[in-house]
């Protein structure tokens, strides 16, 4: 055998073995983030949730269990097959350890079949569908910061309280829009109320006018907007120029702080919403939140923050379980209370529901406002019992 | 109360004046791509992000310098034309003898480029701009009350569309682009600058997006998508008006607005599709369009 033969068949024998010697020796733990980053959801998580999770790294130390932490990200565009197709990729190319789901309850329905079929630890953090820890969930899947029954649980009986007995729903028409607008049906007419209608509009319509007159004309006390990002604004916007918000009271379903920025105090005036998180809440938010802005020039919403929490919590539970084997880890995520600026006293139910408290505010007015991103005052705070409701038994893993 | 398929005729009326205010917003922006489009057979992909520049010339016009909605109306499409034509005469003259793909191509990527830029600088929430006092009050049509700015819309349209198409087809400058699409070298000898007037023709259509965008931002939150959700509905409203075809893209901008309009109170989940169903009609039966030539 010449020199060079020999040369080459130990390069092979190298190459071969190079990939398990690099996971020996501190193969990156990856934690990737599949989110709309271009769409009507960018401003609620998207590039300020991927700062999140990095700002989380960095307060964990950049390291777990002596290995690099590595971030991918992508952006799913709002399709599902894309999320799906990301996340497959990503476990099986990159190693993959944890896939951190953005917004948009379709695509993350669709991932979280992957979450199960690859054994890839799962968290939802911008997506609402209760149906995640439900009909959808499974052994990998972990629902962070919100749902549709925390949402209707907090803003229907806040209204109801506040003497709006009759709904009419403005929808927006796929899986979150549904399952919110059932969610708090069941709330108002667990309080007595009456759901008189629903008008199911499609994603990103350019006009809501149309929509918000079949509103008007049911009659209804209160408008429930069970829609999101920039279809939510745009439908309050036209509800207050139609006039409508004289007749109706609007019920805000799902909102968030960017969306209320947005809109300015003038519109969002008087709106209840319910959210985990408020940047103003406490020292540690305000701590939080004064970081984020340094690097974002804007305040956190519920969804950066919970981005920043779930990072933290997944990296505790690497440290405690001493691995990152994906049944290790959920075991230690399930067990493992969680206490940090985000929540107080938060577990992981058997059903994947991270339970905590949530927050029923009312948008301030233009008056009451004293300094910019002052925008809520706290009417209640819910337990996450009450917040979340009791386990359902929908989801096989969490018998009732 | 009378009801017409079940559906109180209040409803319908009012269902069909927003479709109308909708429609206007089609036909402006429909009316700048037929322009373009039949002029210099160019598809301008890029009307989308024109009609966002125009919108966000208002926004900024107002947040730093002070500019009111009325000068915003003038200078707003103004400063977008000059755009055009600098676009026009830096970029796409340079693609005039090859494929009409490359156009769509370039214009697609100016698009791209236009939005991202919004986005990665404004963020995708939005902002309002805010609706011109003299504008803020409602008209009660019995049937309904309608926002005054809705009303305007409506008008401004409608006189700035016919304006438009008589410019282009009753007047002297409108035969002589007319003439300039239909043999160039022979108006040239004529001794007219053919190149001026198409970089003008093209600065005028972009112009008009740039107008429709001034008109929707009190309307609509300002926001880098808002040329990108309108633009492929315009698209199918041209196509089915007949590529080209002024008055086509004017009439069946106002028809189609009326239909979705009509579509959102019968069968409101197929609102969004409405126009792209009675596209497909329209390519099976009349490939050329309802006004278009064959």
């Amino acid at each position: 055998m010449t020199v060079s033969r020999w040369t080459s068949a130990l390069g092979s024998a190298f190459l071969a073995a190079s990939p398990c010697m690099a996971y020996a020796a501190g193969e990156p733990v990856v934690i990737g983030d599949i989110d709309d980053t271009s769409g009507v959801y960018a401003d609620v998580e998207g590039a300020g949730g991927v700062e999140a999770i990095n700002m989380a790294i960095a307060d964990f130390g950049g390291t777990v269990l002596g290995r690099k932490i590595t971030v991918l990200s992508a952006d799913h565009q709002n399709k599902p097959d894309i999320g799906a197709s990301k996340f497959r990729e990503w476990a099986d190319q990159q190693r993959l350890n944890l896939l951190l789901g953005g917004s948009n309850t379709g695509v993350n329905i669709a991932m979280s079949k992957v979450a199960g079929a690859k054994k890839v630890p799962f968290i939802v953090i911008g997506a609402g569908g209760a149906s995640l820890t439900n009909e959808d969930c499974t052994a990998y899947s972990v629902h962070y910061v919100y749902d549709t029954t925390a949402l209707a649980n907090g803003t229907a009986t806040a209204m109801i309280n506040a003497g709006g007995k009759t709904w009419f729903y403005l929808t927006a028409d796929y899986a979150f829009g549904t399952q919110l607008q059932s969610a708090a049906s069941k709330v108002v007419e667990t309080h007595g109320g009456k759901n008189l209608g629903a008008v199911r509009v499609p994603l990103g319509a350019a006009d809501f006018s149309s929509f918000l007159l079949q509103a008007q004309a049911s009659g209804a006390q209160v408008l429930g907007l069970a829609n999101a990002g920039t279809d939510f604004s745009n439908s309050l916007k036209a509800a207050n120029e139609f006039g409508i918000t004289r007749t109706m009271k609007p019920a805000a379903l799902l909102a968030f702080l960017t969306d209320i920025h947005s809109l300015g105090l003038k519109t969002a005036q008087g709106l209840y919403l319910t959210t985990g998180f408020y940047w103003d809440l406490n020292e540690e938010t305000r701590a939080f939140a004064k970081r984020f802005f340094a690097k974002m020039n804007r305040e956190p919403t519920m969804d950066h923050a919970g981005a920043y929490s779930a990072t933290l919590t997944y990296l505790k539970a690497v440290k405690a379980a001493g691995t990152t084997d994906s049944d290790k880890v959920m075991a230690h995520l399930k067990k493992d209370k969680i206490n940090d600026m985000f929540a107080k006293g938060g577990y992981i139910r058997a059903d994947g529901a991270m339970i905590h408290e949530m927050y029923v505010m009312q948008v301030k007015t233009p008056q009451e406002s004293k300094y910019p991103w002052d925008y809520y005052k706290l009417i209640r705070k819910m337990s996450g019992e009450d917040a979340f409701g009791p386990i359902t038994g929908l989801c096989p893993l969490a018998p009732k | 109360m009378s009801t017409v398929l079940g559906i109180p005729v209040p409803v319908i009326l009012g269902q069909l004046t927003l479709g109308l205010v909708n429609g206007s917003f089609y036909a402006l922006l429909s009316l700048g791509l037929a322009v373009i489009f039949g002029l210099m057979g160019v598809v301008n992909f890029a009307h989308g992000a024109f009609y966002t520049l125009g919108a966000f010339a208002a926004l900024l016009g107002l947040q730093y310098l002070g500019i009111n909605y009325w000068l915003a109306l003038l200078l707003a499409p103004l400063a977008v034309g000059v755009l055009g034509v600098l676009v026009e005469r830096l970029l796409l003259r340079h693609l005039y003898g090859l494929d009409p793909l490359y156009g769509l191509l370039l214009t697609f990527g100016l698009a791209l480029i236009v939005e991202g830029s919004f986005h990665q600088v404004f963020g995708a929430s939005g902002q309002s701009y805010p609706v011109p006092d003299s504008l803020a009050g409602a008209l009660n049509l019995h049937f309904m009350f309608l926002p005054l700015y809705r009303a305007w819309v409506i008008l401004a349209s409608v006189l700035v569309c016919f304006g438009t198409w008589f410019v282009i087809e009753r007047t002297r400058l409108g035969a002589t682009l007319r003439a300039a699409t239909e043999n160039a070298p022979l108006l040239q000898a004529f001794g007219v600058n053919v190149p001026l007037l198409v970089a003008a023709s093209y600065g005028g259509g972009v112009a008009l997006a740039a107008l429709a965008g001034v008109l929707a931002s009190p309307v609509v939150l300002v926001n880098s998508h808002m040329g990108n959700e309108l633009v492929i509905v315009v698209f199918a409203v041209v196509v089915i008006g007949g590529m080209g075809s002024i008055l086509g893209s004017i009439v069946s901008g106002l028809v189609l607005g009326l239909i979705e309009g009509l579509t959102k109170v019968v069968y409101p989940e197929a609102s969004n599709i409405v126009v792209f169903v009675i596209m497909a009609l329209v390519l099976v039966l009349r490939p050329a369009g309802l006004f278009g030539r064959e």
